[in-house]
């Protein structure tokens, strides 16, 4: 009992302090900034593992953070193999043929106002459909390695890169087009120093969309089937057990995983495209 | 009516490449099944034919080509088997049957709505809160964000058993998961949806000496209806990708997700491919839906653009 209400104080005394630094007159500095919601976070795992000890929450319905930490610690070796499988594997060789696959389209679609008024509603219909469900196909086609996480990726990824790198393709003005006409340019100096760099915003805003479902993709293709290895799998097989710290730990991994593959993306991108408004100030 | 014609095209396209694709995807089951038969084939074995090329197959066995679109459990079914295992299982069967796709794409879409109503209904109160207080705002805001950024999904078969073992069943489970999913998107487009009032209209209303609440009701709302029924469309689709996979890894008897599961357990290509098409007609269909009530409600509100 004395847990539960500590856990009440906690929480109070997280929020009293949150709210003192938000409404306070630093509130506008980066420190700040940063320092609430690791504040907030912080507090929601102590009350998480106060509430868990003083209620004495069975370890199959909810484990302490503390437990998990623990797990994820003592199985580094197993999380790091099953993160080489799905992730490096599975979801990235997809991720990168997926993409690469959908610009090389999008450049040609590009071409060819037909297609493209042909191929942009198709692809958005198809961007919007639950395209996991190919899943099962391809894991009976490519088997249960990781080439059928590959695949399913590639389908997963496809659609949305090639929507936004088209939409991204059209994104010059009329103005724009035409000075590279007065300088003479032929279709690629054109396509590669005035189309290619004004679609790029486009692009990564596909690209950072396809790293969440890159790692979906390959999770979700492992319930259907995989070898003794990878966090689907050890999802499922935790989870059958009721060995859920081990559950939380892939979670926390994957968690991990997905954060830094979208953060890289998000540098890359920062790097990239520093001209455009969304990115100064 | 030109694009009508141009996505005519390419649904043709890619129908040809679909029939195409299937000569040589299933013509070894094929030529193993006309052996059996005691018609003659090229490599007489399947031994020398499992090494050989698909394509080098198919051109030794040119008349083999139109049985790899009829056959009974191809590797790849052709377009028109889907579709007629559709009729079969669509309009031909009583909708209470459990071989009916009405059926299950009942249960799951049960679920979806459920949670789509209970994650969108949370996320806009979050995203109202988020809006009306800093600490909110500063506290959950970022985590918001980064949540969307990883793959919530794999937390599905643990919510499952989590409940199952505390005596919730049915259709609860899967409909927190399409909630959580719905949940996250909602919330980031609702709180830019409600930030979108420019300085110069919320100080009209301050001028007006308007309070909070009047200015959520009168501005901030009405203003946010685009961000709004963008997230919910995103939001819809999530959360029935979230009823599917929630019916993966329990077994569940009924619903779209436990026929995927099924036809690849027994090896049921054309059960796969129609269970898929039916998600994909019921995503396209709620997708379609909240399509035409963003219209009205937009063009009732003199935003329609």
């Amino acid at each position: 009992m004395t847990m539960v209400l500590l856990a009440l104080v906690v929480w109070c005394f997280g929020w009293w302090l949150n709210s003192r630094l938000a409404n306070g007159p630093k509130a506008g500095t980066r420190a700040v900034k940063l320092l609430v919601p690791v504040i907030f976070g912080v507090t929601v795992l102590v009350v998480w593992e106060l509430l868990v000890r003083g209620l004495e929450v069975s370890i199959v319905i909810l484990p302490a953070p503390s437990l998990i930490a623990e797990r994820f610690a003592s199985s580094l070796p197993i999380l790091w193999k099953d993160l080489s499988q799905t992730f490096l594997k599975g979801a990235l060789s997809g991720y990168v043929m997926g993409c690469g696959a959908a610009l090389l389209m999008a450049v040609a679609v590009d071409r060819s106002d037909f297609l493209r008024r042909g191929l942009l509603p198709v692809g958005n219909f198809v961007a919007a459909l639950p395209i996991v469900g190919t899943a099962p196909i391809l894991v009976m086609w490519f088997g249960f390695d990781w080439q059928s996480k590959a695949a399913v990726v590639v389908v997963m990824v496809f659609f949305p890169m090639l929507v936004n790198t088209v939409a991204g393709l059209r994104e010059t003005s009329a103005m724009q087009r035409d000075l590279m006409q007065t300088y003479a340019a032929s279709y690629w100096q054109s396509f590669f120093k005035l189309r290619l760099p004004a679609a790029l915003p486009f692009i990564f805003n596909g690209l950072k969309i396809s790293t969440t479902l890159a790692l979906v993709g390959a999770i979700v293709a492992e319930f259907f089937g995989s070898p003794t290895v990878g966090m689907g799998f050890r999802i499922s097989t935790s989870v059958g057990q009721l060995a859920l710290d081990m559950v939380w730990a892939e979670i926390v991994m994957a968690a991990l995983a997905g954060s830094f593959f979208y953060g890289a993306i998000a540098l890359i991108e920062k790097s990239l495209t520093f001209w455009h408004p969304s990115q100064r100030g | 009516m030109k694009s009508f014609f141009a996505v005519l095209t390419v649904l043709a396209a890619i129908v040809a490449f679909w029939y195409a694709a299937c000569v040589p995807m299933n013509i070894k089951g094929v030529l193993d099944a006309a052996e059996r038969g005691g018609a003659e084939v090229m490599p007489a074995t399947s031994k020398v034919r499992r090494d050989m090329g698909s394509f080098g197959l198919v051109a030794g066995n040119t008349f083999a080509i139109a049985q790899t679109w009829e056959q009974d459990r191809p590797r790849l079914p052709a377009p028109h088997q889907v579709i007629s295992e559709l009729w079969k299982t669509t309009v031909m069967k009583k909708v209470t049957s459990k071989r009916s796709l009405v059926y299950h794409a009942q249960v799951t879409l049960n679920a979806t709505l459920l949670g789509f109503v209970i994650g969108t209904g949370l996320g806009i109160l979050l995203a109202v809160g988020i809006v009306h207080s800093k600490v909110m705002d500063m506290s959950v805001m970022p985590w918001a964000i980064v949540s969307q950024t990883i793959p919530i999904i794999a937390l599905a078969p643990m919510i499952i058993v989590v409940l199952y073992s505390i005596g919730v069943q049915g259709i609860l489970p899967k409909a927190i998961i399409s909630a959580y999913l719905s949940f996250f998107p909602v919330v980031v487009g609702m709180v830019k949806g409600l930030r979108s009032p420019d300085a110069m209209q919320l100080d009209l209303l301050k001028t007006y000496s308007a309070n909070t609440s009047q200015g959520f009701w009168k501005l901030r709302l009405p203003s946010s209806m685009p961000y709004l029924f963008t997230s919910l469309k995103i939001g819809i689709a999530a959360s029935l990708l979230g009823a599917i996979v929630g019916e993966l890894p329990t077994g569940a008897v009924a619903g779209l997700g436990a026929r995927l599961l099924a036809g690849s357990y027994y090896g049921q290509t054309v059960q796969i491919w129609s269970a898929l098409f039916a998600a994909a007609i019921l995503a396209g269909l709620l997708v379609a839906l909240l399509e035409v009530i963003e219209k009205n409600v937009l063009k009732r509100m003199g935003m329609a653009s």
